[in-house]
This record gives C-alpha cells, structure tokens and sequence, in this order.
C-alpha cells in the first residue's frame, strides 16, 4: 500500500465558507476513489484566509515567514492537488492568486490538480475554464477535464434533469484527480519518496546543481 | 596583522527621506554620509567598508571606485570592498583596470564582491538581457579572472567583443589579483562558481531565513572541497547582518520602528518583530547583537568576513555614526575574542593582500588554466 498526499487550497474568505464546504465535499470524494485504488490517502486542507497576512508580506519582502513555507511545502510536495476559489470580479481572488504567485513557476508541474470554483450564480462557471485553467497550465499542472463550479442554486435543489447535479460533478471529477494521480505516480521513475523539506530539499538542491565546466561550456562561441 | 574574522558596514547608498522628520538628504549629502561611514568604520577599529552599485534612483553609488579610491586616500588600514559590483552588465574589462588601478593606489586594501543585480531595466540600459543574467555572470567573470592573471589575453565569448593581444594595465600589484566574493542571495550556480575558483562566497542572509542559506553556504562549501580548494571547513565565507542597537533594547525597538515600518525593501509588510524572527535583523542592546551575531557561526560553520547594514531607510548619519561607535566600541572587540575561541586551526584567516602574496610566495608558479 502506498500513501498518497492529498491537498486541497481553499480560498473562501467566510466562516463558514462555500468554498471550504466545495473543497471539503471533493476531497472526501478523491480520497474514496483513491483508497478505492489502494491507496493510503494523507489529507491536508490548507484555508488562505490564515495565511492572508503571510502571503501579502511574503509579495512585500520575496520571502515565505515560517507559517506559509510551510503550507507551500506542502501544496509542491503533494501527489494530488485540488484547489478551490470564489469568483471575485469575474476571476479567482486576488488571495487565491498571491498564493500561487508566491510558489515558484516550476514547482507544480506534472502535478495532477482538480480546479473548483464557487459563485453566486452559475453565469461565472467559465471561471474555470478562463482563468484557472490558465493559471494552471502555466505553470504545467495535470489540469483534470472536468472542472467543478458550485453556484448558490446547486447546494439544493436537483438540477434541472439536463445537467449532471453538483454531486455527479464532484464524483466525476474526483475519479479523474484519482485517475491522474495514479497514472502520474506511475510515470515517475522509481526511488525513494520525494520529501518537501528539510534534508529532502537540501540533496534536490545539490544534486540539481549544473558542473561548472557544464555551465562554462555552454558558453563558448559557436554554442546555442 | 593577522584578522581571523573580519568586521566591516556595508551600504546600498539609498537616498530615503527621514519618515521622522520628512527631510530627504539631498545626492551630494547622501554621497559625502558614505564617506563619513566609511572614515567612521576605520576610526573604531572596522576592517572593511563595502558599497553597492546602482544606476537608478534612489541610489547614488553608481561608480564604486571613485568613492573608494577617495576613502582610500583618507584611511590608512581599512579595506575597501563592494557588495556588490555588476558582473553581468559593467564590462569586465573596465572591471579588472578600475580595481587594478584602486588595489595600487589603496596599497592592496582592495577586494570586491560580484553580483548580478536585479533591477530589470539596468540590463538593457547597458545592452544586456535579464534573461540571460547567469550566463553573463559566468562569461564575464570568467574573462576577468584571466585579464588578471594572464598578461596577454586572446579572447572570444558571446557577450562581449573578442580580445587579440590585450593587456590589462595596470598589472594586479605584487602580481596578486583583488580577492574576489561572490556574492548571491538564492542562486546555486554562483555558489558553485565560487567554488571552482577558490573564491569566497558571500551569502547576503538579510532578508531570506537561515535554512535558506544553510543550504546555499553547505553547497558552496562541499563544492569547494570538490574543486580540491581544501576542506569544505576551509572554504572562505561572509555573511550580511542587519542591527540597529541602543544601550536599552526598548529604546533601540522605539526608536527603529518608524524606520522600519516604511523601510523601501521590506516596508508595509511584516511587523518588526516578525522579520526579527524570520531574518537576521537585531534590534536592541550591543548584547543582543553579540549573541545574535555569536549564532551564525553555529549555523554556517566558522566564517571569514561579517558585514552589517546600518545606514538605510532614511537614518540620519549622526544615528548611523552611532552605530558604528557601538559597533566599534561593544560589539566587534567582543566577537572577535569569542570567533577564535575554538576556532580550528585548518580555517583560514580573512584573507588580505599581504596573506595572499605570502600565499603565493609559498608555493611558486601556480599552473594556470
């Protein structure tokens, strides 16, 4: 059995808030669907709204404070990633951004991420398509196809018979997350288990480092 | 005289208005304080005075080596340094005659620190790309280093028009390049190109926690090694510092707080006390700064210079004078006695001039590459 670490961001701003409530409802449903697979699932739910102040500092002074590196720690060393937000202005809020501008530009890529996405009313549902799944494939992110966006109207009611209801998109979506991830923990090469920090990220800074004469050579004329 | 660690200021030149009294020194003040500093930092017993290089307000240290080369003229021991001088965008021609020209005029009390900078538009300003920032740090540094150590250089790169018979003049005195830190605030690569000169490495630890630099000193350290420069211990490292200090710390935090607070570089952001948990800054009692300062060499191995930053965000140069006195007078004299308590014999001393030459006199005609 293998364990799997499962993130959710959530940057709903009430207490409580529809976000949460969305981020919550998708993580129960990839975490069935992956121990359906076999897997031991680690779940982490990470709230920006506690992190607002450390985020804002770390935009003013280009460094994470120990609480928030410690939350990117986290959303990078995940092996599935699921990120919600409320429509602000007709995008992700501002919140929901700064965070992801503080993570550096390649440390998501061929991470498999469910984009969620809450609104008053279903008119904002293309934020997902317009605006995160931009963002997310920026930065190389696995984006899965189906995207969940949950309007004031769909925590009740029972849809209009045309459309699948909020939960049949919950369960689809979370098949698909749990689908990427498995494929994607396939692709990478065998060895021992990635750790987001400590001696983990001081041997990947080492061992990424380029050989000088690598870096020198690159250089002479009539190269690139 | 032997110094096995070396104390000194070192300066952005930032001209910051006063956020007490609203004054703004003007450019000519601003450069006439650094001076003051820098005459200051000899009078109590300093080792070193380093100013940066910016070629935009609100900075007025644009050309490092004519403010050097008149402190030079001024002092008679205190070594005069950089932090840092623009590998990627100065030629590095014009870099190795400007420092040439200063290590004779300053009888060898000359060093510099090479950085990339990180002001966009100065890149295009002096024709080059951001985007190409480690690329020009390599290739330029790579040139100096041989324009300084080779008579005549034939030379072809990317950046820069080829050289046929070129002589760098004046000559390195006593055949001794400056020594040479780079400096670097997150990138591998320049701690690895340290490494494989045998160069120092000068992690400016100000703003990023230590673990962040733990990292970045332990690779240039190791690299080292690899390079067969000594022992990763042996490897030659300096360290920024930020403190502000009164003899009551309360008053020290008072006072420092409405500078802090709309500081240009961290500013509206973080409280005092958070960045005081998160970086090296102290503010406080002489006391404090010891013991604050007593603690990188537990996090960074014995290290060979410590510079501080105590004349940004507007302090007046009567405060920022006080500093040093308190610097001088308190804080140097008891970290030197307590860096070499324990200190292994292996770990070399700051390096100088006169060690370098001694060096070089020890081992004759080193092969160069």
């Amino acid at each position: 059995m293998t364990n799997v670490r499962l993130v959710a961001v959530s940057a709903g701003l009430g207490k409580p808030s529809a976000t949460r409530l969305l981020a919550d409802r998708l993580v129960t449903a990839a975490r069935e669907r992956l121990e359906r697979q076999g897997e031991e699932v680690e779940v982490r739910v990470i709230e920006l709204r506690d992190l607002a102040s450390d985020i804002a500092n770390n935009l003013v002074t280009g460094f994470p404070g120990a609480r928030l590196r410690e939350a990117v720690e986290a959303v990078t060393g995940a092996d599935a990633l699921i990120a919600v937000t409320p429509v602000f202005t007709a995008s992700y809020s501002g919140l929901f951004k700064s965070f992801f501008d503080v993570i550096e530009p390649d440390a998501l890529t061929g991470k498999p991420v469910l984009v969620a996405a809450t609104g008053g009313t279903a008119r904002h549902s293309l934020v997902l398509d317009h605006a995160m799944r931009p963002l997310f494939g920026y930065l190389r992110a696995l984006v899965v196809p189906t995207g969940v966006y949950a309007a004031a109207e769909d925590w009740g009611g029972a849809g209009d018979g045309l459309t699948a209801t909020l939960p049949d998109r919950i369960t689809r979506a979370a098949g698909e997350l749990a689908a990427f991830t498995a494929a994607a923990r396939q692709a990478r090469p065998a060895g021992p288990a990635q750790t987001p920090a400590g001696d983990g990220a001081k041997e990947k800074e080492e061992a990424e480092v380029v050989p000088f004469e690598q870096l020198l050579a690159s250089l002479r004329p009539g190269r690139g | 005289m032997v110094i096995k660690v070396q104390f000194g200021i070192f300066t952005v030149g930032d001209v910051t208005t006063d956020p007490t009294t609203g004054r703004t020194p003007t450019e000519h003040e601003r450069v006439k304080a650094m001076v003051a500093i820098a005459l200051k930092a000899e009078e109590v017993g300093l080792d070193v005075f380093a100013t940066g290089e910016h070629h935009n307000p609100p900075f007025v240290p644009s050309s490092p080596t004519t403010m050097l080369g008149y402190i030079a003229a001024r002092t008679e021991r205190l070594i005069l340094s950089t932090s840092t001088t623009l590998i990627t965008t100065n030629d590095p021609v014009k870099i190795a005659e400007d420092f040439a020209m200063l290590q004779h005029l300053a009888d060898g009390r000359v060093d510099l620190m090479m950085g990339r900078g990180n002001t966009g538009p100065v890149y295009p300003w002096f024709g080059q790309d951001i985007r190409n920032g480690i690329p020009l740090a390599i290739e330029n540094y790579a040139l100096l280093h041989r324009l300084w150590r080779e008579d005549v250089v034939d030379w072809e790169g990317r950046f820069r028009t080829p050289l046929q018979g070129f002589t760098s003049t004046p000559r390195p005195l006593d055949g001794v390049p400056p020594f040479v830190w780079h400096g670097s605030i997150r990138s591998p690569e320049i701690a690895e190109q340290a490494a494989y000169y045998g160069d120092g490495f000068f992690a400016n630890n100000i703003f990023w926690p230590k673990e962040h630099y733990q990292r970045l000193i332990g690779l240039y350290r190791q690299r080292y090694a690899h390079y067969g420069h000594g022992a990763p211990e042996q490897a030659i490292v300096g360290l920024g510092g930020q403190v502000f200090m009164r003899k009551n710390s309360q008053d020290a935090i008072r006072e420092f707080r409405p500078y802090f607070d709309v500081a240009p570089v961290y500013g509206h952001g973080p409280s005092l006390e958070e960045f005081m948990r998160e970086t090296p800054l102290t503010v406080g009692s002489p006391e404090q700064v010891v013991e604050r300062t007593l603690k990188f060499r537990e996090y960074f191995g014995d290290y060979q210079r410590q510079l501080f930053l105590v004349d940004h965000a507007g302090l007046p140069l009567k405060t920022v004078l006080e500093q040093i006195d308190m610097l001088g007078e308190e804080v140097v004299p008891v970290l030197r006695k307590e860096f070499a308590i324990g200190r292994p014999a292996n770990v070399p001393d700051a390096p100088t001039h006169s060690s370098l030459l001694a060096a070089r006199t020890a081992e004759p005609a080193p092969a160069e590459a």
